[in-house]
């Protein structure tokens, strides 16, 4: 049994209001043989430096310290690659640190420059992600991926970190999808979903016309894992401005992008899934114990949490999260999400972590039409709707560039400039790729709050990223 | 003549004998679309590390002796005395005092059951299992963790009874000694070089 204390479960609290005032990225590819990474970063600060219509010169004089997620050093075979970065960026000689938390490295990079400017030691803060996952083949790659799991317990079992989840799959498929097929085509139709919104990204790597079919016909990986329900293996980079009030007010001054408040918050679990001793679950603020008590009548199995069908860590970001921005029901106070569908299971496994339906329920989510841009059931647009940058089964992977992307993603809503990011003829042509005749604006009307997942590892560190306009907060002192 | 790398400690230290990396010459990476230019080069690396199992050195070596070791925290001011732990804990998590090493062998020979499930049709480079692995995850009366290992013989099942067997001949001292079976199989049925212990 795993107890906290009421000081552990304290609200986190930023010492002053913090802005997302800016963000940008690269292209997403499995492979790029023309670009050493410092090249990606620049791309994406350029980016971000041309959304607030700024020079990149003329952004950089506002950053005051760094924040550098890289996953791996050994993919990219550079140790201490941040300090590389850093100085091909032309930064020297600010403070910069390397962040490095696994799936949610971005996120939690994110978390890092959020708490420095909250915290009031800088104004402007640069969160920068990337991986190089190119520098290997597959097999390789898939080894040194689950060299992250631990070394001594698993990763000498198969060598491929698919197979952690697959676990999970197995168990959340028999205790909350009670081994129905029709749970199976539900998994199947996230990955349709994820490839399909991908072809209206031009940063996205994967992008695929394909049917649940298609999805339950591709090889097996790990059973009941197919190739088509797991996410990519990607190079590239992204990046985010973050700054006080008054920075930010000044940045974005005449353009295009409003000063967003954001908020991150962390949670974490085990490495070793196996490890996960039995707890109560932890009730965010849209749920109560009476909803949980016979959760193990009406699903057997289903009352050992977190087991392997939750991710705790997922749960408490979810937890802090919620509480410091205000969020009382994820489905009525956010408008757009995306969320780190590392596999299609874990996408479905944190629907409920995260509160979007209760635990047993998170196939609802896609199977009421929710999750949608427009709800293919009535044709109105999705109550919330997730991944519409493809995610990481669609658009890309770049480990450290993940959650940093997600939150782009997620901004350009607020920002009202989806359409105009994604839509740009010169950017599907610049990238080499052609933007589909059927080409779709998947701007959400009016978005005004939205939520960025970043998950690590079966779940050992995931940060929720809150953006909100700020004219539109759910709470005054948040 | 190459050796593989070796090492045995004394006073405390390292002591190494034998090859630990391999050189191998780069090659250039070369447009084959746009005149052969040069793009990159490959760097190859074959290495050896030097890895400590510290306070789990027990366990792995108890599998290689047809024996599975757990821990237990024993520390009568812990709130959570009694709590047992497979895999291995060299500490309780909770009030971090050092575990007492248990035998865990027949409670695991008479109670394990698996939780979850999976077979796994690809690895990763390195893998020395054989395709597809049948990952099982094991759990056991009385003990509050999860076991992650793989199943030699039967198909998977949650729920199913499984019965631990151990590389006792050749070892590789490593997780992949210790592998399980369906109730009821032969000895001499076993893969090569594995035993009932």
């Amino acid at each position: 049994m795993i107890k906290f204390s009421d000081r552990q479960l304290k609200t986190p609290k930023l010492m002053r209001p913090v802005y997302l005032v800016t963000a940008g990225q690269s292209k997403f590819d499995r492979a790029m043989p023309d670009k050493r990474t410092e090249e990606l970063c620049v791309d994406a600060l350029t980016m971000a430096a041309r959304l607030i219509d700024k020079s990149p010169a003329e952004l950089k004089s506002y950053i005051h310290s760094c924040y550098y997620g890289h996953f791996a050093d050994h993919f990219g075979d550079q140790l201490l690659g941040e300090a590389v970065i850093h100085d091909r960026l032309g930064l020297d000689p600010l403070g910069n640190i390397g962040v490095k938390t696994g799936g949610a490295t971005g996120g939690s990079t994110l978390w890092e420059a959020v708490k420095a400017v909250a915290s009031g030691y800088s104004d402007c803060t640069l969160a920068m992600g990337w991986e190089r996952m190119d520098e290997v083949p597959t097999d390789e790659g898939n080894h040194l991926i689950s060299c992250a799991a631990d070394k001594d317990w698993e990763t000498p079992l198969g060598h491929i970190y698919t197979g952690y989840y697959a676990v999970m799959a197995q168990k959340y498929w028999q205790v909350f999808g009670k081994e129905e097929e029709s749970f199976r085509r539900t998994l199947a139709e996230i990955a349709v979903k994820h490839h399909g919104y991908a072809r209206f990204n031009p940063y996205a790597q994967a992008p695929m016309d394909i049917t649940v079919d298609d999805v339950l016909n591709s090889p097996v990986v790990a059973y009941p894992l197919r190739v088509l329900d797991c996410c990519l293996m990607s190079v590239g980079a992204a990046c985010a401005i973050i700054c006080d009030e008054d920075t930010a007010m000044k940045l974005t001054k005449n353009t295009k992008n409003k000063p967003l408040r954001i908020w991150v918050a962390a949670g974490s679990h085990t490495l070793r899934p196996a490890c996960r001793r039995n707890m109560e679950i932890p009730l965010l603020p849209n749920e109560s114990a009476d909803q949980y008590a016979d959760l193990g009548e009406r699903f057997p199995g289903g009352d050992r949490y977190p087991g392997f069908t939750g991710f705790l860590g997922a749960r408490m970001c979810a937890y802090y999260g919620y509480r410091m921005a205000g969020v009382v029901d994820p489905m009525e106070d956010l408008d757009v999400i995306e969320l780190h569908d590392a596999f299609t299971i874990s996408d479905v496994q944190s629907y409920e972590d995260v509160g979007l339906r209760p635990y047993g329920y998170g196939r609802d989510y896609v199977e009421s039409g929710d999750c949608y841009h427009t709800n293919p059931h009535t044709g109105e647009p999705g109550k919330l709707p997730s991944n519409l940058s493809g995610g990481l089964i669609g658009c890309m992977h770049a480990v450290g560039a993940t959650g940093i992307m997600q939150t782009l993603e997620i901004a350009s809503h607020i920002w009202g400039r989806w359409g105009e990011i994604h839509g740009d003829p010169k950017i599907w042509e610049e990238f080499g790729r052609e933007k589909p005749a059927d080409w779709t604006d998947l701007q959400v009307k009016d978005a005004k709050r939205a939520l960025a997942i970043s998950h690590a590892g079966v779940g050992s560190h995931v940060t929720s990223t809150i953006l909100m306009d700020p004219d539109h907060l759910l709470k005054e002192d948040a | 003549m190459s050796i593989f790398g070796t090492v045995r400690v004394k006073n405390g230290q390292y002591k190494i004998k034998g090859e630990f990396h391999h050189i191998t010459p780069n090659m250039p990476i070369r447009n084959e679309e746009d005149g052969w230019k040069l793009m990159g080069v490959t760097n190859p690396r074959s290495m050896t590390y030097i890895h400590s199992y510290g306070g789990e050195a027990p366990f792995f070596e108890s599998i290689s002796q047809g024996k599975i070791l757990g821990t237990r925290c024993d520390d009568p001011d812990c709130e959570f005395k009694g709590t047992s732990y497979i895999p291995f804990r060299i500490h309780c998590p909770d009030c971090l005092t050092r575990n007492t090493i248990v035998d865990f062998t027949d409670v695991c020979k008479n109670t394990a059951k698996v939780h979850t499930f999976m077979v796994c049709e690809r690895s990763g480079a390195f893998n020395t299992l054989d395709k597809p692995i049948k990952f099982i995850n094991v759990e056991f009366d009385g003990i509050s963790t999860i076991l992650m290992s793989y199943l030699s013989i039967g198909e998977p099942k949650i729920g199913m009874k499984v019965v631990p067997i151990f590389r006792t001949v050749n070892p590789s001292y490593t997780i992949t000694d210790l592998s399980w079976v369906k109730e009821d199989v032969a000895e001499e049925d076993l893969p090569e070089g594995f035993t009932y212990g």
